[in-house]
């Protein structure tokens, strides 16, 4: 069978040219186009977080422009958000690193749907015109990338909102159709001798976060429907003159919203087990609690959406159901914490960039995951609820929990992927711009929010410009530190040091170090045998 | 290396240990504002948000021993186990003690946390009569009035429900082509002054209900610890006691459109006297036509109907801003 399918191959050779990449069925080149998406984006969210912070630094509305600067602004705080979410954290995790690393870790040949594999990637590229499309085409959706009606229906006219909403309908597809296709890959196509309980973590984390996907995206998807068709078609879901409720969608958006949260750095945590073991020379430890602790974190995503609206009137015993439900989140986030620790407990470690990115992720999604207990109690929603507190927060697990992972995985992989090694001083410098950056701009977001700014506003008093500007000055520095990864990227790709296939030493025990680097077009054309 | 994991903890450490300092220090009498390089809540002014700084104070407690809990250890490992102080990898990858402790431990944890949390949770929704929260609180509670906060794009309609007395609050200092006030004068708060401030009597129970007219918005003032949705086809409740004369700002907390930035909250907290002969005043000012409600915003923003300009200073640029 496997001797058929090679020689098949050999038959009609793989495609060049445009064709290679636009027709690929390849799950290394469809992982590697989703990466350069992945950074295309990243830079260009990047970019307009900078502009929001260049506006923040000081009182005053100064640098946001148009008949209507402040729109502007919520419309670049719409427009990052949803291209952070979208596409960047989840095509770099989930079609970058996942559709290169698990066909590899579990010694499968290929993903179990090639062609579908495809698809995924290229509606993308629709899908990004369509949001990038909705800043330049009416006047830009400036809502939110929560989308709340009736703001996002009767307070805005015109077609940016819906071109945002078909955005997010071809997303939504690109990830559902994903998620049906890792699903089947890692359900049916592992190594014989590969029991579930044999795959590595992070191929756990993959399959725990499409599992999240599938299950919650339908559910994002009917609420948008309902907004375009309260928008276009008359309906009156959220329409409260009409006998509609709005806070209808905001049920339906976190019940979708909150599982996403772990979409995005469920992954990360995957990677980070992979880098911490291979750094420590140890295996990770407590495997079966690792991976079950991730299960129970998406189980119990489901349940907690109204966290999110502990303001918006729903009752006292539903909101202390919510605040119960959120509590049990953090033991099993708890146990990953410490496992981690245990792990590098006893090891022989060394610090080469991706261990540095996974120690700070390590501590700074801590920082983060203790700020979303604070915010679980509905007795301080008041205090907190729509403030910097917030925004300090999910940036803590966001652009340090997941952003940190990313790059772990890159530099972690990157030799694999492209048969070069960074430059390990360059590394560790974007590693400590990065550090600087991010810890800056966000750790004093959370005083800006205990002092009672509120969130999404383009001005703010006097009062809040002190940290403000330490705020602005963070983000410069990790901006900058973005651009220097761009760096490192070409140096790598230029004159990086030729690797062999295991570069990382006896730690590195996973399938993916038993092919050669750069790993060939076709891989575990024949499955290997696991012990 | 050596550096890493150090220098961002001292750093968190030291601000953690600030900001739960920054928490307890005294402010300004009656202030109910930020004031520059804060770090915690502002003073308290009700009987409700004095709960709530005390919870957040040992939840914040709680939180930076959890965090030096696991920066302790990964800074012992980077010295304790690099490579070069410990050559040789331990294959130990499981201790069912441990990992029963650290699954129990948090569990206690969360236990001992949610309970002061619900306690907490359930205080705040009490039903809103005077006798009950002097009874919860202990506090003397001399009356009680109704307060109707409508959210509108972008300023706050208030009714005085005891009185039928409406106030249209909007910002005074801000962006000259929406607030009222022109250049803020020294010591303005701009973005947080309103023309037409809300008047409550000190230690008095003021019961807010809260609805919006088009999109949702909220009404929230962090020193009396209140914030709730005002949201199109409901109307809800919540309620503080107000228990230091002064003046209180907040700001609006849910995006509403493009000057969600511009439409603050204020409210003067003054003796039952003063807002005996305010109310009276008002109620003999106020237009009997006022009572109808407004159409347009530029209709109640009287000075822009009056002049026929759009919030941009040229009206050639006029948006249409919808009718509320």
């Amino acid at each position: 069978m496997t001797e058929t399918t090679a020689g098949a191959h050999e038959a009609h050779g793989a495609p060049t040219g445009w064709r290679r990449w636009l027709y690929s069925t390849n799950h290394k080149d469809i992982g590697s186009m989703y990466l350069i998406f992945a950074v295309v984006f990243g830079i260009v969210a990047g970019l307009m977080s900078v502009i929001m912070r260049m506006e923040l630094q000081t009182p005053g509305v100064d640098i946001m422009w148009g008949d209507t600067p402040e729109h502007t602004f919520n419309v670049l705080v719409t427009g990052h958000g949803l291209i952070m979410v979208f596409f960047m954290v989840m095509p770099a995790f989930i079609g970058g690193f996942g559709n290169w690393m698990v066909p590899l870790m579990i010694g499968a040949p290929d993903m179990a749907f090639p062609r579908l594999n495809n698809f995924s990637f290229w509606i993308l590229i629709p899908s990004a015109l369509l949001l990038v499309g909705s800043t330049v085409i009416g006047d830009g959706a400036g809502t939110g990338w929560t989308v709340y009606a009736p703001l996002s229906t009767i307070g805005h006219s015109g077609p940016s909102v819906d071109m945002a909403i078909l955005a997010l309908h071809l997303a939504g597809a690109s990830s559902i159709m994903a998620s049906i296709n890792f699903i089947t890959t890692i359900f049916n196509m592992r190594a014989p001798g590969m029991t579930l309980h044999k795959m590595p973590l992070f191929v756990w984390s993959q399959l725990v976060t499409v599992f999240l996907l599938l299950l919650s995206l339908p559910v994002l998807a009917g609420a948008i429907t309902m907004l375009l068709t309260d928008r276009n078609f008359g309906t009156a879901f959220f329409d409260a003159a009409q006998g509609g409720d709005p806070v209808l969608y905001q049920h339906l958006f976190w019940f979708f919203g909150h599982p996403e949260v772990y979409v995005l750095v469920l992954p990360s945590f995957g990677i980070i087990s992979q880098v911490v073991a291979t750094f420590s020379r140890k295996p990770i430890f407590g495997y079966l609690g690792m991976a079950y602790a991730m299960v129970a974190i998406g189980a119990v995503g489901f349940i907690v959406w109204a966290h999110h609206m502990y303001t918006a009137g729903m009752g006292v015993d539903t909101e202390a159901y919510f605040v119960a439900a959120t509590l049990v989140i953090a033991v099993p986030t708890g146990i990953k914490i410490f496992s981690w620790i245990a792990t590098m407990w006893g090891g022989s470690l060394t610090f080469e960039t991706p261990m540095l990115w996974a120690m700070g992720m390590i501590f700074l999604f801590t920082l983060g995951g203790v700020t979303g207990v604070v915010l679980a109690n509905s007795g301080l929603t008041t205090a907190f609820h729509d403030t910097y507190y917030v925004v300090g927060h999910f940036h803590y697990v966001m652009s340090m929990g997941a952003m940190f992972g990313i790059f772990a995985g890159f530099y972690y992989w990157v030799g694999k992927m492209t048969g070069r090694q960074y430059p390990e001083k360059l590394g560790k410098i974007h590693f400590w711009l990065t550090m600087v950056g991010v810890n800056l701009a966000f750790f004093p977001m959370h005083f800006s929010g205990l002092a009672g700014m509120p969130r999404r506003i383009a001005d703010y008093p006097d009062a809040y410009a002190g940290w403000n500007l330490v705020s602005s000055l963070g983000a410069y520095i990790s901006f900058s530190a973005a651009l220097f990864f761009l760096y490192v990227v070409y140096v790598t790709f230029k004159s990086g040091e030729k690797v062999e296939a295991s570069y990382w030493g006896e730690g590195a025990t996973t399938l993916e170090w038993s092919v050669p680097s750069p790993a060939p077009h076709h891989t575990h054309e024949a499955p290997p045998t696991v012990r | 290396m050596f550096g890493r994991n150090a220098g961002v903890g001292i750093t968190t450490l030291f601000t953690a240990l600030i900001a739960g300092a920054g928490a307890a220090l005294a402010q300004e009498a009656g202030l109910g504002a930020p004031f520059e390089w804060q770090m915690g809540f502002q003073d308290p002014a009700s009987p409700f948000m004095q709960d709530v700084v005390k919870f957040h104070n040992s939840m914040l407690l709680l939180i930076t021993v959890i965090t030096l809990f696991v920066l302790g250890p990964m800074l012992y490992i980077v010295f304790r186990f690099n490579a070069k102080s410990n050559p040789v990898p331990s294959k130990n990858t499981h201790n069912t003690m441990l990992e029963v402790l650290w699954t129990v431990i948090p569990i206690i944890i969360l236990v001992a946390m949610a309970i002061p949390s619900f306690k907490l949770l359930y205080k705040g929704d009490v039903v809103p009569t005077a006798a009950a929260v002097a009874d919860l609180y202990e506090i003397d509670v001399a009356g009680e009035i109704t307060l109707k906060a409508t959210g509108l794009q972008w300023a706050w309609e208030y009714e005085y429900v005891d009185n039928g007395l409406f106030l249209f609050s909007s910002c005074l200092y801000g962006p000259d082509y929406w607030c009222f006030g022109g250049e803020a004068p020294e010591g303005a708060r701009r973005l947080l002054e309103t023309d037409n401030p809300v008047v409550v009597p000190v230690n008095t129970l003021i019961k807010v209900q809260v609805t919006a007219a088009a999109v949702i918005h909220a009404w929230a003032v962090p020193a009396f610890g209140v914030k709730i949705d005002a949201v199109p086809g409901r109307l809800s409740e919540t309620w503080f006691v107000a228990q230091r004369i002064g003046t209180y700002y907040g700001q609006c907390s849910e995006l509403c459109g493009m000057y969600h930035s511009y439409m603050p909250i204020q409210v003067n907290v003054v003796s039952q006297e003063d807002y005996d002969t305010w109310m009276a005043g008002q109620l003999a000012a106020m237009q009997p036509d006022r009572l109808k409600a407004p159409t347009t915003l530029f209709a109640q923003k009287g000075a822009f109907a009056q002049q026929g300009i759009s919030p941009r200073r040229d009206p050639a640029n006029a948006l249409d801003i919808p009718n509320n």
